[in-house]
C-alpha cells in the first residue's frame, strides 16, 4: 500500500468528500493560494475554486459562527483555525452556539460542521500558539472531540467527523503531520468512539493520545528490550471515549499509565484515571494509575524548556517502570 | 391627529390588518408573561418587547417565507412575527413539551429552523456570525433567501458585530442587520456606551449602508428594511436598519429601572406604535374603529387561549433530560 503523510491524508479526506458532495467546504485564513498556515489545503483551492476553499479575514469569532450559521441552514462546513489556541477567539461560537443549538431547540436542528485546527508543541512558537486544550472542548456536552495520532487514523477519522451530524473539533498535533503510515486510497471511515490498541502487550496498559502515542511507542519498544510488554491503546476521539477498550486492556494488564502533552492538571488523562477507578478494572489494578502530561507551565520558547515542558519518551519508560516495580 | 403616512408597497389591505394584530398579540403575549413572572408562576428570566412590537413585526412584515431570522433574548415579538404560534411559545415558557423547545429552551432560546426562525440567543451579539453563515448558505446553494438579523444597541459594542458585518460586506451576503436600538442595555445608555449618534453609522467602516427609521412607526420600519431587503436578494450585499424604539418595561424580570426617568418612560409611551398604526388604518379607511377593537379582542383570546393550552400540557419525562444532545 502507499505510504502518506498525516498531512496529505487530511487534504486526501477533505478532497475526496468534496468531489463527492457539494455541500462540503472549508472556510479559513490563508487557506486559498499560500495553502495555510501548515499547508494543508495546499492546491485545494486551484482544484474547488474560491467559492469552496474560502480565504476568511482574520476573524476567528465570525468565521466560526459563520460556520455554525451555514451548518445550521444545510452546508457542512470545515473551518480551519492556523492554531487551536485560537479557539479562544472562537470559544462563544463553539461552546455556546455549535453545542446547544440542538438542545436548546428541543431536538430540531443540527450543526453538522469541522473544526480543523494544528495543536501541540515541538515547533518553537511558544507559549501562545503550541498549547493543547483539548480537555476544554471534551469538557462541552454537545461536541465531540477527534485527536488522531496517524495518518491513516487521520483520514479515516476526518471522513466520519465530515459525514457527522454533529460539530467535531479535530485537532492535528503539528509535530504528526510529517509522520507517514500506509493510507488507502479509497475513501473509507473510522467511527467515532473507537479506540485502536497501537501495540499489543501484558504487562501495562498505556493510554496516549496524538504525538504521545508515537513516543509511547517507541517507549514500549525500549522497555520489551527489558523484558516489560506494554500495551498502547489511543482513544483518538475523547468524545466519545471508547471507554471498554480502555477498561478491558486494564483488566488483562492490572497497571494503567495515561500520558497526553496537554497540561496534566485539569488534563483528560484525569478523566480516563477516572473511568478506570470507576469501573470493574479497579480491582484488577496492581499500581497506582500513574498519569502524566504537560508541567503547568506556559509553553517556552527555548528550545530545551520547551522539550522540559511535556513527557517524554524517558518519562514515559520511567513511569512504566515504575508501575511495575510497585508489586 | 393625523400623520402623514407613506403606506410601502407590495403590501395589500390584508397584510396590514393582520400586521396590526400580530402587534396585538406581541403585546399580550409580553404582558401576559409579565404576569406570571410577577406572580412566580413561571420561574427563569424573560425580556420582554413591550414597545418594540413595530420594528419586530414591520421588519419581517417585508420579507418573504423562505426568509430566515436570527432573534436576540428578547426574542418574543421576532417569533410571533415570524409566523410563530403562541400556543407553542407560552408552553415554552411553562417549560412543557409541546412548547417549541419541547420546554429545554425557554424565554431566551426559542427557534422554528423549520420556519427560518434561526433562533433567540441568550448571548448577546451571538447571532450576527450565524445569521451571516445563513446568508452564506443561500449564496453557495443559490437558494435565494434573504437572513435578517436582529441586534440591540448594546450587541453593537460585540467584537462579533464588526467581525461579522465586515465578513458579510466582502462575501456580499444577502443578510439584512436590523438594530432595535431600544436606548438602553441592561442599565447601560446607548449614548455612554458609544460615541456616535446612530448605529447606522457603523456601517460605514464596513463599505454597507446604515439608515436610520423611526422603529415605533411601522410602516417606516417596512420601507426602510424592505430597501435593504430587495438590495440584499439583488445581490448587493448586506446593510444595517437601525429602528430607533424603547422598551416600556425593565431589562429582565427584576429591575427597579434606576438609570432612567418616569418623564422618558412616559413620553416614549406616548408613541405607542400600536396606537399609530391603528390610528393610520382608521385614517386611511382599512379598518374601523369596530374591526381595530375587534382584532385587538381577538388577539386577547388567543393569548388566553394560549395559557390554558400551555397549562394543559404535558411536563417533561426525566427520561427527556438526556435527549437531543446530538443528532
Amino acid at each position: 500500500m502507499r505510504e502518506l503523510t498525516y498531512l496529505e491524508a487530511v487534504r486526501e479526506a477533505m478532497s475526496q468528500e468534496m468531489r463527492q458532495n457539494e455541500d462540503v467546504f472549508i472556510l479559513g485564513e490563508d487557506i486559498g493560494v499560500y495553502g495555510g498556515a501548515f499547508g494543508v489545503t495546499r492546491g485545494m483551492i486551484e482544484e474547488f475554486g474560491p467559492e469552496r476553499i474560502r480565504n476568511t479575514p482574520i476573524s476567528e469569532a465570525a468565521i466560526s459562527g459563520t460556520a455554525v450559521g451555514a451548518a445550521l441552514t444545510g452546508m457542512r462546513p470545515i473551518l480551519e483555525l492556523q492554531f487551536s489556541d485560537f479557539i479562544t477567539i472562537a470559544m462563544d461560537n463553539m461552546v455556546n452556539q455549535a453545542a446547544k443549538i440542538r438542545y436548546m431547540y428541543g431536538g430540531k436542528g443540527k450543526v453538522p460542521m469541522v473544526l480543523r485546527t494544528p495543536a501541540g508543541s515541538g515547533t518553537g512558537a511558544a507559549a501562545q500558539h503550541s498549547q493543547s486544550l483539548e480537555a476544554w472542548m471534551a469538557h462541552i456536552p454537545g461536541l465531540k472531540v477527534v485527536q488522531p495520532s496517524t495518518a491513516y487514523d487521520a483520514k479515516g477519522l476526518l471522513k466520519a467527523a465530515i459525514d457527522d451530524d454533529n460539530p467535531v473539533i479535530f485537532y492535528e498535533h503539528k509535530l504528526c503531520y510529517k509522520t507517514k503510515s500506509d493510507v488507502p486510497e479509497e475513501q473509507y471511515s473510522i467511527p467515532l468512539g473507537k479506540a485502536d490498541i497501537k501495540r499489543e502487550g501484558k504487562d501495562v496498559t498505556i493510554v496516549a493520545t496524538a504525538i504521545m502515542v508515537h513516543k509511547s511507542l517507541e517507549a514500549a519498544a525500549e522497555l520489551e528490550k527489558e523484558g516489560i510488554s506494554v500495551e498502547v491503546i489511543d482513544p483518538r476521539t475523547l468524545v466519545p471515549l471508547d471507554t471498554e477498550t480502555i477498561i478491558e486492556s486494564v483488566k488483562k494488564t492490572s497497571r494503567l499509565v495515561v500520558v497526553h502533552e496537554a497540561v496534566k492538571r485539569g488534563g483528560f488523562g484525569g478523566e480516563i484515571a477516572s473511568v478506570i477507578a470507576e469501573s470493574e478494572a479497579f480491582d484488577y489494578l496492581d499500581a497506582p494509575i500513574k498519569r502524566l502530561g504537560g508541567k503547568s507551565v506556559p509553553i517556552p520558547y527555548n528550545p530545551e524548556l520547551e522539550k522540559a515542558a511535556i513527557p517524554g519518551v524517558d518519562d514515559i519508560i520511567a513511569a512504566v517502570k515504575e508501575t511495575v516495580n510497585r508489586l | 391627529m393625523t400623520q402623514k403616512v407613506n403606506l410601502p408597497p407590495r403590501v395589500n389591505q390584508k397584510d396590514l390588518v393582520n400586521l396590526y394584530k400580530q402587534m396585538w398579540l406581541i403585546r399580550f403575549f409580553e404582558e401576559k408573561v409579565d404576569e406570571f413572572f410577577a406572580k412566580g408562576m413561571i420561574h427563569g428570566t424573560t425580556h420582554l418587547a413591550v414597545g418594540q412590537e413595530a420594528s419586530a413585526v414591520g421588519a419581517i412584515a417585508v420579507l418573504e417565507d423562505r426568509d430566515k431570522i436570527t432573534s436576540t433574548h428578547r426574542g418574543h415579538g421576532h417569533c410571533i412575527a415570524k409566523g410563530a404560534e403562541v400556543n407553542g411559545m407560552m408552553a415554552e415558557l411553562f417549560g412543557r413539551t409541546t412548547g417549541y423547545c419541547k420546554g429545554k429552551g425557554g424565554s431566551m432560546h426559542i427557534a422554528d429552523v423549520e420556519k427560518g426562525n434561526l433562533g433567540a440567543n441568550g448571548i448577546v451579539g451571538g447571532g450576527f456570525a450565524i445569521a451571516t453563515g445563513a446568508a452564506l448558505t443561500s449564496q453557495m446553494k443559490k437558494e435565494g433567501f434573504v437572513v435578517l438579523c436582529f441586534f440591540g444597541d448594546g450587541a453593537s459594542n460585540e467584537g462579533s458585530f464588526h467581525e461579522a458585518l465586515n465578513l458579510a460586506s466582502i462575501w456580499k451576503l444577502p443578510v439584512v442587520f436590523v438594530c432595535e436600538n431600544n436606548q438602553y442595555g441592561m442599565s447601560g445608555p446607548a449614548k455612554e456606551m458609544m460615541n456616535i449618534e446612530n448605529i447606522a453609522q457603523r456601517g460605514q467602516s464596513y463599505g454597507i449602508p446604515g439608515k436610520v427609521v423611526d422603529g415605533n412607526d411601522i410602516f417606516d420600519v417596512m420601507n426602510g428594511v424592505g430597501e435593504a431587503v430587495d438590495r440584499a436578494r439583488n445581490g448587493e450585499g448586506p446593510s444595517i436598519v437601525e429602528a430607533k424604539t424603547y422598551r416600556w418595561k425593565g431589562h429582565s424580570k427584576s429591575d427597579a429601572k434606576k438609570y432612567r426617568t418616569r418623564e422618558e418612560e412616559k413620553e416614549w409611551r406616548l408613541k405607542d406604535p400600536i396606537e399609530r398604526m391603528r390610528l393610520v388604518l382608521v385614517q386611511e379607511g382599512i379598518l374601523t374603529e369596530e374591526a381595530a377593537e375587534k382584532i385587538k379582542a381577538e388577539a386577547k383570546d388567543e393569548v388566553e387561549a394560549s395559557v390554558e393550552f400551555a397549562a394543559d400540557s404535558p411536563h417533561p419525562s426525566l427520561d427527556d433530560l438526556m435527549e437531543d444532545i446530538y443528532a
